[in-house]
C-alpha cells in the first residue's frame, strides 16, 4: 500500500516560542508529508481528534507528531494497529535543551522531523506473527514449588502437565520431618503438609502427572513446544505452550568436606542425615545406633567458602535451629551446640531463632572451624576467631554438618565426559569461520539437561552465576534467557519450603502470561506487547552464524549449513540479530537497515565543518534515552550539532549505518548504550557487549578508511546518569572539532 | 494507561490493587499483560513508591529507575491497566470474585491538560517541605513529585490551595491545567479481587532514644542516606555532614537500630545489612580515604548476596565491628560521634568516634497503622499471614520485609493469587 503521511507539529511546550514553526512545515513538506498541520496543543483531545480526523478524511496511514517525547502518553498517540506513528521529540531534545530561535535550534528540529518522516515511510505497521498455539503448561519437578506452581495455573484454568523424575510426588518435603514455622507466633516448628499437597494436585482434573518421568526432549518453539518424555523406556508426545522449571535442588556433596571431618567416623552426618534419622524412628548414632549424650552442628559446611560453595544458602542457619528443636524432644539431657559464622535467621524468623535459644542445653558459638578429629572416642571441633578472642574445642557425640543447596540447573564440571557428549553436536561446526574469517563458531553451552531443548545454543537454561538459571535477579526476578521457560523454587535461589511455594505462583503468572502473549503474536518482557518479528532474506545469508550465536534467547537454531532457522515465538525482538548480521537480510516491519539508514540519510549536512559539525548518536531506548529525556526535563544545555537515534537496544547496531552515516558527511558517530559485564544493566543481557566488540570492527574499518578512531566511540550510560548527559555530548563535539572535518563529506 | 479523563463514577476490573510502589506496579503489570484489567490505586501524586527514592540497588549498584522506567513503559502501553493516583480505598463489600470497592479520590488540582511544562512552577512564589526528600529540601508549592513521575504531571499541595499566590500560578498555565476549586471524588469500583500492597515505613528512630536520632544532627537513616546520595536527592548527591556540610572523614553504621530487639522491633528485616553495606560503597566512591565502622550483630547477606559481602570484607576501609550500639553520644565541640558498642558474649564495651552515623532502621508494614479490609489476618507486627485463605491477597513488604527482589518475586505471585480467587467465584 502507497504510503500517505501526516506531520503534526505541536506549538505547545514552549515549541512555538522558540522555533519557526512555519519552516518546520517546509521541511516536512519537503521531506514528503502529505499533510502537515500545527495545533497549539496537541496532546488533547482537540489535537488528537484532528489528527484522527484527518486519517479518516484523508486516508494517512504513516502519522509523525513532531512534539514532546515518546515517553509522554504514548497511548493517546496510538491510532490503530495499521497506522506506523512515530515521534520527533522537539521539547526534550530540541528546545528545552538548546536555545531559543537559535539557527543551530532550528536546524536541529527540522532535522527531528525529517528523520521521523523518513522512518515512518520506510517502515511499516507491523504485523502479528498468528499460528495456532497450545496453551497448555509444563512444570518440570513435583516437589513443593512445581505442585504449588500446578495448582496455582490450573486454578486458573490452564491445563498442565506436572512432570516428576521420581515415583512420587513431593519432593525433599517427603524426607522432612518438620518444617519451620510460616505464621504467628512463629515458634514452634510445623507439618509442610505436602501430603494436603499431593492429594490436591492428583484430584485436580486439569492436571495431568507423570512420576518416574523425564523430559527427554523439547523442540520447537513457545505456544509449539514438542515435548518427549520418557517415562521407563516409554515415551509421550507433547504439545506445550510454556514451562516452569522447578527442578529444584541437591545437597552439597559432603564427601567434598573431609576438613569438616567428614568420612572419620560414621558420627559426622549431614542435615540431610538428620531429616531422615528423626523421620525413621530418630536421632541415633550411626556408629552404634546409641543415644548421642552431645550432638554438634556446623554452619555453612561448604558453604560461605570460596573452595566450595561460595554462596549462603540462606536456610541452613534455621534447618540447624529446627533440628535442634527435634534433638530436644527426642533427648531432653542431651548438649546441642551450633558453631555458626553469622546466624541468618531474617524476617520474623528472628522469633524463632529467639525461642529456640531459650533452650538451656543449647550452646551457640560464632567461630570458624579448624578441623573436626576423633579423640578418646568423640568427635573434637577445634573452633578459631571466637568472640572471646581465643581457640575453644568442642567435644561432642556426634557432628551435623549443616550442608548447603546446590541448583539443580548447575553443571558441576563441564570437562566430565557426560557433558562434552551433550556439546558434541555443536562441536562438529567448530570449523566453520565467519566470512571475515576470524571467529570461530561457537559450541553450545553446558546445561544440566533438565529441559533437553533441542536449541543451537544448548540445552538448557543459561545460568548467570552459580548455576542459577536467571538474568534479571533484582528487577525481574523470573526472567531467563529462554522464551517462555522460567525457574522456580530453589532451582532460582535458595530457598526454604514455604518461599519456594510463593515463588512457584509467580512462575506459574510468567507461563500463563506468555501463552497469552503468544496467542496474541504478542513479545513477550521486556518489549512486552511488540507485534514485530524479524525476517529473513535467506538468498543473502551466508551461513556465518553470527544471529544464531549472538541472540541472546537463543531463538534460531542453525541447518547443517549453518542457515539460520527461524523460531519467531522465541523471539524477544531487541534486534541484536539486525546489527549482527553483516549482509543486512534480517528485517522488522517496523526496524530495519532500509529503514534507519533512510533516516540518516534524511539528516542535512551543511558543506560547511565550522560551526556546523554534525555527529549522529545512537541511544538505547531503554535507559540512555530516559536519561537524554530527562536531561531535557532539567533544561540542561548542550551543543545542537548532535542527531539523536533511539535504538531498541544499542547491541542492535549494524556497522552499516556507521558506514552510511560517515559516508553522509556526519563527522562522528557516539553510541549511548547500558552497562556490560558481570552486573551488566542491558535488558536483553548481551546487547551492549555485542555493540561493543562490533566497535572494534569499526576501528579497523576506519583505519582502512585513514579515518581518526575517535570519531566513533561508545559510552556506557545509566538511566539516572542524565547530569552528565551534556558533558558526554559536548566532550565528543571537543572530540571532534579536534580531529576536524570528516573528509568525506560533500562528496 | 493512566486517566486523561476525569474518573467516571463507576468502574470495573478483574483485580484491584491497593499501593502503587514496586509490589502494586508489579502485580498490576503482571496481571494485565495477562489479559486481564486491572485498577491500581495509588495513594500519592504518583507511583513509584519507596524504590523510586532509592540511589542505587544491591548487589548491582545500579539505579532503581533502570527497572522502574521498564515498568512504567509496560504500564503506559497496556491497555489493561488503569492508574488512580491521589486514591484511597475506603469501604470494601461483597466476597470472593464479587467485590465493591468505595474509593476516594483526592484533588490534584491539576487536570489531564497538563503537560508537566513547568512554568507553573517558575512562578509560583510559595514553598512547601518536600516530603519525597523526607523534609531535607522544599519545593515549591505546585510540584512535580520528582522526575520520573507518573502520571507526568504537576500537582498542588493541598495546604496551599486557598493561598491567594496559587492564582499567579493559574494565570502562568497556558493550557487551563490549574483548577483551584477541584473537589474530591467518592467512586465504586467492582472487581473480582483485591491486592494490598501498600508498603511499608522506616522505623521511627526517634523512638530509640539513646542513638540520638532527632537530638544529634550528625545521626541520620538509611532512608535519608538514599535521598542525600541520589542525583535527584536534595543534595545532587553530595554526601556531607548535616551540621556543618563538611566532608566525610570516617562513618559508622549501626545495624539492627530497632531491629531484633523486643524493645522496638523483636524481627529482622532482612535488608539493612546489605543496605548498609551498600551505602558504605557510596562513602567509597566519594571519599576513598574516610574509614567505614559497620557494627552489627550478624552480617545477613543470603544467597549469592553473600558476595557483596565478601568484597567488602577485603576492602580495608570498612572495618566490621561486632557487637550492638548500646549508646550514641556527642562529642562537644567536634560534633562528632561516640558510639558505644557491647561485644554481646563478652559484655565488654569499646567506644569509637565517628564524624557521621547511619542508623540501620528497619521495616514496618504500613498495614500496621492501615490495616486492610476483609479482616485480614496480620500478625502482631502488622504483617498479613499468608495462606489463610480469608481477607484480601499480600504483595510484597504487607507480607514480609523483603527486599526488591523479593518483593517483585512475591508481586508477580500475587497477581496469579488474585486470578485465582477470582476463579473460584
Amino acid at each position: 500500500m502507497e504510503t500517505k503521511v501526516g506531520c503534526y507539529i505541536c506549538k505547545g511546550c514552549d515549541i512555538g516560542k522558540s522555533l519557526d514553526i512555519d519552516k518546520l512545515v517546509e521541511a516536512a513538506n519537503e521531506a514528503g508529508s502529505a499533510v502537515c498541520k500545527t495545533h497549539d496543543i496537541l496532546c488533547t483531545q482537540e489535537g488528537v481528534g484532528q489528527i484522527k480526523a484527518d486519517i479518516e478524511a484523508e486516508g494517512l496511514n504513516r502519522i509523525v507528531v513532531a512534539a514532546c517525547s515518546n515517553r509522554v502518553f504514548p497511548e493517546l498517540f496510538d491510532f490503530g494497529k495499521d497506522i506506523f506513528t512515530d515521534r520527533s521529540n522537539l521539547r526534550e531534545h530540541v528546545v528545552w535543551c538548546h536555545p531559543p530561535n537559535d539557527e543551530d535550534t532550528q536546524m536541529l528540529a527540522e532535522d527531528q522531523i525529517r528523520v521521523g518522516i523518513a522512518k515512518v515511510q520506510a517502515g511499516e505497521p507491523p504485523e502479528p506473527f498468528s499460528e495456532e498455539i497450545s496453551k497448555d503448561i509444563l512444570v518440570i519437578g513435583g516437589g513443593i514449588t512445581g505442585m504449588t506452581a500446578a495448582k496455582s495455573a490450573a486454578g486458573a484454568g490452564y491445563n498442565v502437565v506436572l512432570v516428576e523424575k521420581e515415583s512420587q510426588l513431593g519432593g525433599w518435603a517427603t524426607k522432612y520431618k518438620k518444617v519451620f514455622p510460616k505464621r504467628p507466633p512463629y515458634k514452634d516448628i510445623e507439618d509442610s503438609g505436602y501430603e494436603k499437597l499431593i492429594e490436591e494436585v492428583e484430584a485436580d482434573q486439569n492436571i495431568t502427572v507423570h512420576k518416574s518421568t523425564v523430559v527427554a526432549k523439547t523442540s520447537g518453539q513457545p505456544g509449539q513446544f514438542a515435548i518427549t518424555l520418557e517415562s521407563n523406556g516409554s515415551q509421550t508426545e507433547l504439545n506445550i505452550g510454556s514451562i516452569v522449571m522447578a527442578s529444584g535442588w541437591k545437597p552439597y556433596d559432603p564427601e567434598k568436606l573431609t576438613h569438616l571431618g567428614y568420612g572419620i567416623s560414621p558420627d559426622v552426618v549431614t542435615s540431610i542425615q538428620i531429616e531422615e534419622m528423626s523421620s525413621n524412628g530418630g536421632i541415633k548414632k550411626p556408629s552404634d545406633g546409641k543415644p548421642p549424650d552431645s550432638i554438634a552442628f556446623i554452619q555453612c559446611a561448604g558453604s560461605r567458602d570460596q573452595d566450595h560453595l561460595p554462596y549462603c544458602s540462606a536456610v541452613c542457619c534455621r534447618v540447624s535451629l529446627k533440628q535442634a528443636m527435634y534433638v530436644r524432644e527426642q533427648y531432653p539431657d542431651a548438649k546441642i551446640y551450633i558453631i555458626y559464622k553469622d546466624l541468618r535467621s531474617p524476617q520474623q524468623f528472628e522469633l524463632f531463632y529467639a525461642n529456640v535459644q531459650n533452650d538451656d542445653g543449647l550452646f551457640m558459638t560464632k567461630g570458624e572451624i579448624a578441623g573436626v578429629t576423633q579423640v578418646d572416642g568423640k568427635l573434637e571441633i577445634a573452633v578459631t576467631d571466637t568472640l572471646l578472642g581465643e581457640d575453644i574445642r568442642v567435644q561432642a557425640d556426634m557432628v551435623v554438618l549443616a550442608t548447603g543447596m546446590v541448583p539443580t540447573s548447575r553443571v558441576e564440571d563441564v570437562e566430565s565426559p557426560e557433558v562434552e557428549e551433550a556439546t558434541e553436536g555443536a562441536e562438529e561446526k567448530t570449523d566453520g569461520t565467519t566470512e571475515d574469517g576470524k571467529k570461530e563458531a561457537q559450541a553450545a553451552e553446558p546445561g544440566a539437561k533438565i529441559i533437553n531443548l533441542t536449541y543451537r545454543q544448548g540445552t538448557d537454561l543459561p545460568t548467570l552465576k552459580y548455576g542459577f538459571p536467571d538474568s534479571h535477579f533484582i528487577c525481574f526476578p523470573y526472567e531467563s534467557r529462554r522464551t517462555a521457560i522460567y525457574a522456580a523454587g530453589s532451582v532460582r535461589a535458595p530457598m526454604d519450603f514455604a518461599s519456594s511455594a510463593n515463588d512457584a505462583y509467580g512462575a506459574a503468572l510468567k507461563a500463563i502470561q506468555a501463552v497469552e502473549a503468544l496467542s496474541r503474536g504478542e513479545a513477550v518482557h521486556p518489549r512486552a506487547g511488540d507485534l514485530s518479528y524479524p525476517e529473513f532474506f535467506m538468498q543473502r545469508c551466508t551461513q556465518c552464524k553470527r544471529c544464531t550465536e549472538e541472540c541472546p534467547f537463543g531463538a534460531l537454531d542453525e541447518d547443517e549449513k549453518g542457515t539460520p532457522l527461524e523460531n519467531p515465538l522465541r523471539c524477544r525482538r531487541c534486534g541484536i540479530c539486525l546489527g549482527a548480521c553483516p549482509e543486512r537480510i534480517i528485517t522488522f516491519k517496523n526496524y530495519s537497515i532500509k529503514m534507519m539508514s533512510q533516516m540518516i540519510k534524511s539528516i542535512e549536512i551543511p558543506d560547511e565543518f565550522e560551526e556546523k559539525p554534525r555527529i549522529l548518536v545512537f541511544v538505547c531506548e531503554n535507559d540512555a534515552l530516559p536519561a537524554v529525556d530527562m536531561a531535557g526535563l532539567k533544561r540542561l544545555q548542550y551543543n545542537a550539532m548532535v542527531r539523536m537515534i533511539p535504538l531498541r537496544c544499542i547491541g542492535s547496531i549494524n556497522v552499516i549505518w556507521i558506514n552510511d552515516a560517515l559516508a553522509s558527511g556526519f563527522d562522528g558517530v557516539l553510541l549511548l548504550g547500558c552497562k556490560k559485564g558481570d552486573d551488566y544493566q542491558c535488558h536483553f543481557v548481551k546487547g551492549s557487549e555485542f555493540a561493543t566488540t562490533r566497535m572494534d570492527n569499526v576501528r579497523d574499518k576506519l583505519k582502512q578508511l585513514v579515518l581518526e578512531e575517535e570519531r566513533v566511540q561508545i559510552h556506557e550510560v545509566a538511566i539516572s546518569d542524565y547530569n552528565k548527559i551534556p558533558k558526554i555530548l559536548d566532550d565528543f563535539l571537543e572530540v571532534i572539532e579536534t580531529v576536524g572535518p570528516n573528509p568525506y563529506k560533500g562528496m | 494507561m493512566a486517566e486523561f479523563e476525569p474518573v467516571e463514577s463507576q468502574i470495573s476490573a478483574d483485580t484491584l490493587v491497593v499501593g502503587g510502589g514496586i509490589a502494586g506496579m508489579t502485580t498490576a503489570i503482571e496481571t494485565a499483560e495477562v489479559g486481564k484489567h486491572v485498577i491500581l490505586v495509588e495513594k500519592l501524586p504518583s507511583l513509584g513508591g519507596r524504590v523510586a527514592a532509592m540511589n542505587q540497588y544491591f548487589p548491582k549498584l545500579c539505579p532503581p529507575t533502570c527497572g522502574m522506567e521498564i515498568n512504567l513503559k509496560r504500564i503506559r502501553l497496556s491497555p489493561f491497566v488503569r492508574v488512580l493516583t491521589l486514591a484511597e480505598v475506603e469501604a470494601v463489600s461483597g466476597s470472593e470474585g464479587d467485590y465493591e470497592v468505595t474509593i476516594k479520590l483526592t484533588p490534584r488540582y491539576v487536570n489531564e491538560k497538563c503537560t508537566a511544562c513547568g512554568e507553573c512552577a517558575k512562578v509560583c512564589e510559595i514553598e512547601r517541605e518536600n516530603d519525597f526528600n523526607y523534609g531535607l529540601d522544599k519545593t515549591t508549592a505546585i510540584y512535580l513529585p520528582h522526575m520520573m513521575a507518573y502520571p507526568p504531571r504537576y500537582v498542588i499541595d493541598p495546604e496551599y490551595v486557598n493561598d491567594d499566590r496559587m492564582k499567579k500560578c493559574v494565570d502562568a498555565c497556558e493550557y487551563g491545567a490549574i483548577e483551584l476549586d477541584m473537589q474530591p471524588k467518592t467512586i465504586t469500583a467492582k472487581v473480582s479481587a483485591i491486592v494490598w500492597a501498600t508498603g511499608w515505613k522506616p522505623y521511627d528512630a526517634t523512638k530509640i532514644e539513646n542513638l540520638g536520632f532527632g537530638k544529634y544532627p550528625n545521626v541520620i537513616t538509611n532512608v535519608i542516606m538514599e535521598r542525600i546520595a541520589s542525583e535527584n536527592g536534595p543534595t545532587e548527591g553530595k554526601i556531607v555532614r548535616p551540621s556543618d556540610q563538611s566532608e566525610i572523614k570516617s562513618i559508622g553504621f549501626v545495624q539492627c537500630a530497632g531491629s531484633r530487639d523486643k524493645n522496638y522491633l523483636a524481627y529482622c528485616s532482612g535488608i539493612c545489612c546489605l543496605a548498609s553495606m551498600k551505602q558504605a560503597t557510596y562513602i567509597r566512591e566519594r571519599y576513598p580515604d574516610a574509614d567505614i565502622y559497620i557494627f552489627y550483630i550478624d552480617i545477613r547477606s543470603p544467597g549469592r548476596l553473600e558476595d557483596f559481602y565478601v568484597k567488602m570484607q577485603e576492602d580495608e576501609k570498612m572495618h566490621f565491628r561486632r557487637g550492638k550500639v548500646a549508646r550514641i553520644t556527642e562529642s562537644p565541640g567536634t560534633q562528632n560521634l561516640v558510639l558505644e558498642a557491647e561485644n554481646t558474649l563478652t559484655g565488654e564495651m569499646t567506644k569509637t568516634e565517628v564524624e557521621i552515623v547511619v542508623l540501620a532502621t528497619g521495616m514496618v508494614p504500613n498495614t500496621l497503622d492501615d490495616p486492610p479490609p476483609l479482616d485480614t489476618p496480620l500478625d502482631e507486627f502488622g504483617f498479613i499471614v499468608d495462606g489463610t485463605g480469608r481477607g484480601v491477597v499480600g504483595a510484597g513488604s504487607t507480607m514480609r520485609p523483603f527486599d526488591v527482589s523479593a518483593t517483585i518475586q512475591d508481586a508477580t505471585g500475587a497477581a496469579l493469587k488474585a486470578i485465582n480467587v477470582g476463579a473460584r467465584r
